[in-house]
């Protein structure tokens, strides 16, 4: 009965002073213990580095994804790779502006959609003039679509959108190039020939990593009526679209395709002659990619952690046939086979615990030098871009030390059960 | 205490057969002071490793405090070991890297209960063979002497019914080896019961009941001042008439 109720006591104790055994034989052995630890060392620091680095990279470019908006939809003309239109010319294929007067009706799912088009230009106010500018001509919604917030005066009005009349919206750094006033509202400015009034003054775009294609390089983007740069270039060169919400996506993505099949009177068996690509749905696929990446490259670096492991099974190997004479002696003055066992294993887990453990630190230093590399080609050397912010997921941390702690219980049983069934008389006299 | 009947042990080297012990009866009682003696190849040490429930005979009946040993598993012979029995060995087998204190506390480890106070009784131990002020001490900081006794101290620690001392003296100089049979002595005047294997007249004579064997078997088994070699030797010095 007392056995019943000391025997977990014992076994705790028993393992406590198992582990006070391991680190001393640990630091008695320190080269030969940090040696054999290299092994795992190196594949604990790989596999948390490669996943932190992977989920890292994955939830930045999640984040990205999130900041142009999760809810928009892409659209553009494509002549079709099958079907008896892909030899159709150009201007079979383009969006005319009176498509998509009815999207909204037929699609009840979408919130806002913008026509694009677009033309380079020259702006000037005064002496001072900028090349290359960007002239964007858009719906009135299509701040809404952007996400962009107005400083100062007021979008464009009905009246505006309708007459195509000579107005735009500018930003502050363009503002700035331009040595406008402060109060730029209401005063003109030159757009290639012809006189624009500035009625807006945009906040700058939230720079990311990925997106500001247009803004990086140092180009300058105004924004005019659709209406107004369309009678300029007659071309169409896109269509964004919002769906209410991120979950609606898909929906408003199928709505609008469904919408502009029968727009453009395309037989069931006729291949689309556009294009369409949801943010939701990139970032759904990227998801999915950057899992099995993660594990592929998991799967991969986990091999070193069982090479680690041949290397604690070799020491723990050498160090029973080391220490057979003091096996031996335990075993005389009372230890029983489970006690040996115990103690084996224990060392070769701490082992390999310890080098999980620093593999954990080295991991983690990987992951920043990673994640700066990252950082630095992604952005192509742009200044103040933040850099990447990747931790080594508590779930990786668990894995990590979960299966060093295998590795060691796997790799030490074999040479833990040797020095179980060593005989004592025969340990005694081992030399 | 100790019953063996009709004890054999057989080895097999190859396809030789070696009967290390051949039919050996033998009793002992409490507080008896036993010398084992024989040349080597005798069967002693096989005798003594059965004994010390280190080995278990091929065949006949060995009953340790009226349990039979022959069918116990090597956990229960371990637990025999800590419970019951004291090894003291010719080379001492401390741990290096342990200090006195650890050394003699091992056996503790692996006994039930062991946790509470066992430094304290570690601590006893050392003080009775006489090491009380060499506690911190580690086995090459000490003499061979001192060594042995912590040997004796770790072999008393779980206060065993038997103490068995496998030549103690073996790599001893003269007066160590006197000093750890004055222990001894003492010991048994404590009412310690103890079985030692020796090749030396000089150690057998300490004990009370000589043993001698040859090719496994029992030669004599005699009180000592029955014993031919031992009594022409006369009595040792220092112990009983």
């Amino acid at each position: 009965m007392t056995r019943l109720i000391t025997w977990p006591l014992d076994l705790l104790r028993l393992l406590l002073q198992s582990m006070g055994l391991a680190f001393g034989q640990i630091w008695a052995n320190k080269v030969r213990s940090a040696l054999t630890m290299i092994g795992i060392v190196i594949g604990v620091a790989s596999v948390t580095s490669v996943i932190a680095s992977l989920t890292g990279l994955k939830m930045n470019v999640l984040k990205e994804f999130e900041s142009i908006g999760a809810n928009r939809i892409f659209l553009w003309a494509d002549r079709p790779e099958t079907g008896p239109q892909k030899n159709a010319s150009w201007q079979t294929i383009q969006f005319t502006p009176e498509l998509f007067d009815h999207a909204l009706e037929y699609c009840p799912s979408l919130q806002y959609i913008t026509r694009y088009a677009h033309m380079e230009q020259t702006v000037k106010h005064d002496d001072v003039s900028v090349e290359n500018v960007s002239v964007i001509g858009a719906d009135s919604c299509w701040y809404q679509v952007e996400n962009r917030r107005v400083q100062q005066g007021r979008p464009f009005s009905l009246i505006d959108a309708t007459q195509g009349t000579n107005v735009c919206l500018i930003d502050v750094d363009l503002q700035a190039k331009l040595r406008l006033d402060k109060e730029c509202v209401g005063q003109t400015i030159q757009v290639g020939s012809r006189t624009f009034v500035i009625i807006c003054l945009l906040e700058p775009r939230v720079e990311g990593m990925f997106s500001g294609g247009g803004n990086s390089g140092h180009t300058f983007n105004i924004y005019a009526p659709f209406n107004t740069i369309y009678r300029i270039t007659q071309y169409m060169t896109n269509v964004e679209a919002a769906a209410r919400s991120p979950a609606q996506s898909e929906e408003a993505r199928a709505e609008l395709r469904f919408f502009l099949r029968r727009e453009r009177r395309l037989t069931f068996d006729e291949p689309d002659n556009f294009r369409l690509q949801a943010v939701a749905e990139i970032m759904r696929s990227f998801d999915q990619v950057a899992i099995v990446i993660t594990m592929v490259a998991g799967g991969v670096v986990a091999i070193s952690l069982l090479v680690g492991g041949v290397g604690i099974m070799n020491i723990m190997l050498v160090s029973v046939s080391e220490r057979t004479r003091e096996i031996g002696l335990r075993k005389a003055v009372g230890a029983p086979p489970s006690a040996i066992l115990l103690q084996f294993l224990v060392e070769a887990v701490t082992l390999c615990l310890v080098g999980g453990l620093i593999g954990l630190l080295f991991g983690q230093l990987f992951t920043v030098a990673v994640m700066a590399a990252v950082t630095a080609a992604i952005s192509g050397g742009k200044s103040g871009v933040a850099p990447m912010q990747a931790t080594v997921p508590l779930w990786a941390v668990g894995l990590a030390f979960g299966f060093s702690a295998l590795v060691g219980i796997v790799f030490g049983m074999f040479p833990a059960i040797k020095a179980a069934r060593l005989d004592p008389m025969e340990a005694l006299r081992h030399e | 205490m100790i019953r063996l009947e009709n004890v054999r042990k057989l080895f097999k080297i190859g396809r030789e057969r070696i009967h290390a012990l051949d039919g050996v009866d033998l009793r002992v009682e409490a507080n008896e002071y036993v010398a084992v003696m024989g040349a080597s190849g005798s069967g002693k040490s096989t005798l003594m490793n059965i004994l010390g429930c280190l080995d278990r005979p091929t065949s006949g009946v060995y009953e340790l405090n009226g349990k039979p040993t022959m069918q116990m598993s090597q956990g229960d012979l371990a637990r025999t070991r800590n419970r019951q029995i004291g090894f003291v060995f010719q080379s001492f087998e401390l741990l290096p890297r342990l200090n006195a204190l650890k050394n003699v506390c091992l056996p503790m480890i692996y006994a039930p209960g062991g946790w509470w106070g066992s430094q304290k009784r570690a601590r006893a131990a050392l003080e009775r063979v006489g090491l009380g002020d060499r506690v911190r001490h580690r086995p090459n900081q000490l003499s061979g002497g001192e060594r042995q006794r912590i040997a004796v101290a770790r072999a008393l620690v779980n206060h065993p019914s038997i103490l068995l001392a496998d030549e103690p003296t073996g790599n001893l100089d003269s007066r160590n080896s006197e000093e750890i049979l004055s222990l001894f002595d003492d010991l048994h005047r404590e009412g310690q019961t103890i079985i030692l294997v020796t090749h030396e007249v000089d150690v057998a004579r300490h004990a009370l009941r000589i043993i001698r064997m040859r090719d496994g078997r029992i030669l004599s088994d005699l009180p000592r001042e029955s014993d031919p070699v031992i009594a022409r030797a006369g009595n040792p010095a220092g112990s009983a008439p």
